[in-house]
């Protein structure tokens, strides 16, 4: 077990380390320095070169690059050109908001998906079996983005119950903040349910066809009180595993829902630093991001031992 | 809005208690994945031939605007209606289908071109370490989801069509090589490769010989799945504005437009999401139901 874990951290450890090398890469490959591009075409020359002078851009790459990995590890991740502002600031504040539109998301699409993937595989060859199949297919094709604009035009337009855009801390009253995550909740939760139903319905059949089931059915159970009682644990390794690679998507897809309800999270400031040109800040937030992402893979997989005891024993 | 990994194969349930004289569970199972085919195809269909007939006839200009009619609704005229700028919806609609498909194409012709031939290689390899290396590439790459990847590129390159075909293209390499290499392991232990080893037929004789044909369906859906992906990704892409640019007209970009008047004329929001939905429900029931024909792993099971 201990060896397991230290080989997968160590590989995350790996795949983080080349994920920046990439991020940094990347924002190399421009013609022009960032200074240049953060002052635009019409700027002097001088303009520039005091610019690269200022943030230490005429150095060597490398050196540029271990001082930007150097700083994040100290959580520090430069200055803006374009604002001269420091960053980490800027996305410690939006990564809260993002943080917590997502993680209230997953929550409620697994609280869905569950039950509903589990009813879809009880009742797959009746008509609610299908009805559950059709919606999750219809389901999985609107992208977030679209169920939030159609969320909007019903329950902020239509029947006037919950505001349209924008955002309310916690400490601002629980009541506006909870009304203004409902919405772009609901846009990510109901498109990520669609799709996590499909798998819960396949892990479901899975499970369903194994000698254990069998058994229990055999001792008296209910077909639904075995699945309840011995199947789900079973069903709930491919799951999680999705979950887990879905967690990330989200994270993802949040960026664009936060631009449907103004949402002041990290998918904004990304946004909002692609269009002013913001190189420095696009980096550190498409790491954050990736990190995001090795980190929330590596959680799945700490997870297997947990739910799987085959993998604690290192069957 | 990134790459949902492939589905695991509906397995064969022995049904309890199925009625007597209903169909059982493996025709059940066989006609849903008809009915996935037929529909999947209609609809893809249905974009192909609105692009299609978009290059030779609109019902107006894609450039046209007549401030006069800005914000009509449905008439005969302008069965869509019209948007802020007096531009008809329908044509927009139309000429949007262009941009949906051409970065599908490209973008799962890159994913394509360049997995595919990974994934054989690291299933074919005898070299471990060298598969292994290819794989770690491949997870990698897992860590830059598609609309992402998609972002950065518009960052750097600035925004517009190409960048956002080629960073969903790049970003869907993983899933090929994935779905390569477990279908060439597969037909690497075979009886019929060992034979071809056997007789002394080099390595790339075999990968074009007996894995590519027997992987080819693995692939083509595959590639329905990828387009479903790259179809969301540059709309979402287009809506934050970072994808195709105007004066192209783009479906992601007819919703963001759209969004100032949600409350007066939603139906400028409903029509271009209505017809991403369909290009991305119709691509992802068209692999569905190739799946159920074309996967060999699930044939004699159902």
């Amino acid at each position: 077990m201990p060896g397991f874990l230290l080989n997968r951290a160590l590989q995350y450890l790996l795949t983080a380390a080349a994920a920046s090398v990439i991020v940094f890469a990347l924002m190399q490959l421009l013609p022009g320095s960032a200074a240049q591009v953060a002052l635009g075409t019409e700027a002097t020359p001088e303009a520039v070169r005091a610019l690269e002078a200022q943030y230490g851009l005429d150095r060597p790459w490398p050196v540029r690059y271990f001082e930007w990995v150097g700083g994040m590890l100290h959580r520090d991740f430069g200055t803006s050109y374009v604002t001269g502002a420091p960053i980490a600031p800027v996305i410690a504040d939006g990564i809260q908001v993002t943080l917590i539109v997502v993680i209230a998301s997953i929550a409620v699409a697994l609280a869905l998906a569950v039950p509903l993937g589990a009813l879809a595989a009880l009742y797959r060859s009746r008509p609610l079996g299908a009805v559950i199949g059709a919606a999750s297919q219809v389901g999985i094709a609107v992208p977030s983005f679209l169920a939030g604009i159609l969320l909007v035009m019903v329950f902020a337009l239509g029947l006037r119950v919950l505001p349209a855009s924008g955002w309310a801390a916690p400490i601002e009253g629980l009541g506006a903040f909870a009304s203004h995550l409902v919405l772009p909740v609901t846009a990510l939760a109901l498109v990520q349910a669609a799709i996590l139903t499909r798998y819960v319905r396949s892990a479901v059949l899975e499970v369903m066809g194994r000698d254990f089931l069998r058994t229990a059915r055999a001792a008296g159970r209910t077909r639904t009180g075995a699945l309840v009682r011995h199947g789900l644990r079973s069903a709930a390794i491919p799951v999680v595993t999705v979950a887990g690679v879905q967690l990330a998507a989200l994270l993802v897809g949040a960026v664009v829902v936060e631009q449907v309800f103004v949402l002041p999270g990290i998918g904004s400031e990304l946004v909002r630093a692609v269009s002013n040109r913001d190189l420095v800040t696009v980096q550190g937030i498409v790491m954050v991001l990736v990190l995001a992402v090795l980190v929330l893979n590596f959680i799945v997989d700490l997870l297997y031992p947990v739910i799987d005891p085959r993998v604690r024993r290192g069957a | 809005m990134s790459s949902v990994p492939a589905e695991p194969a509906e397995p064969a349930v022995a049904e309890p208690a199925a009625p007597a004289g209903a169909a059982g569970p493996p025709a059940l199972r066989r006609r849903r994945a008809e009915a996935s085919l037929v529909i999947g195809a209609c609809l893809v269909g249905l974009v192909v031939v609105l692009a299609l007939v978009s290059f030779a006839w609109t019902p107006y200009e894609a450039g046209r605007a007549v401030p006069a009619d800005r914000l009509a609704g449905a008439s005969a005229a302008h069965p869509f209606g019209t948007d802020q700028y007096g531009r008809d919806t329908l044509t927009w609609v139309m000429c949007g289908a262009r941009i949906a498909l051409a970065v599908g194409v490209v973008s799962v012709a890159i994913a394509l071109l360049i997995g595919v031939p990974l994934g054989v290689f690291a299933g074919m390899t005898r070299r471990g370490w060298l598969g292994a290396l290819v794989m770690r590439g491949n997870d990698l790459l897992l860590a830059f989801p598609a609309l992402l990847l998609a972002i950065v590129f518009s960052a750097v390159f600035g925004p517009g069509t190409g960048p956002a075909m080629a960073a969903v293209g790049i970003a869907s390499i993983p899933g090929f090589a994935r779905v390569a290499r477990a279908g060439t392991l597969q037909v690497m232990s075979s009886e019929y490769v060992l034979a071809a080893r056997a007789a002394n037929r080099r390595p790339p004789a075999i990968a074009l010989a007996h894995v590519l044909p027997n992987i080819g369906g693995m692939i083509i859906v595959q590639a329905s799945v990828s387009f479903a992906l790259a179809i969301l990704a540059e709309a979402g892409l287009s809506f934050l504005g970072l994808g195709t640019q105007p004066p192209t007209p783009s479906w992601g970009r007819m919703l963001q437009d759209s969004q100032q008047f949600l409350g007066s004329r939603p139906e400028l929001a409903l029509w271009p999401g209505l017809f991403i939905a369909l290009a991305v429900l119709g691509f992802n029931l068209l692999g569905d139901g190739l799946r159920d024909r074309l996967d060999p792993t699930l044939r004699g099971r159902s």
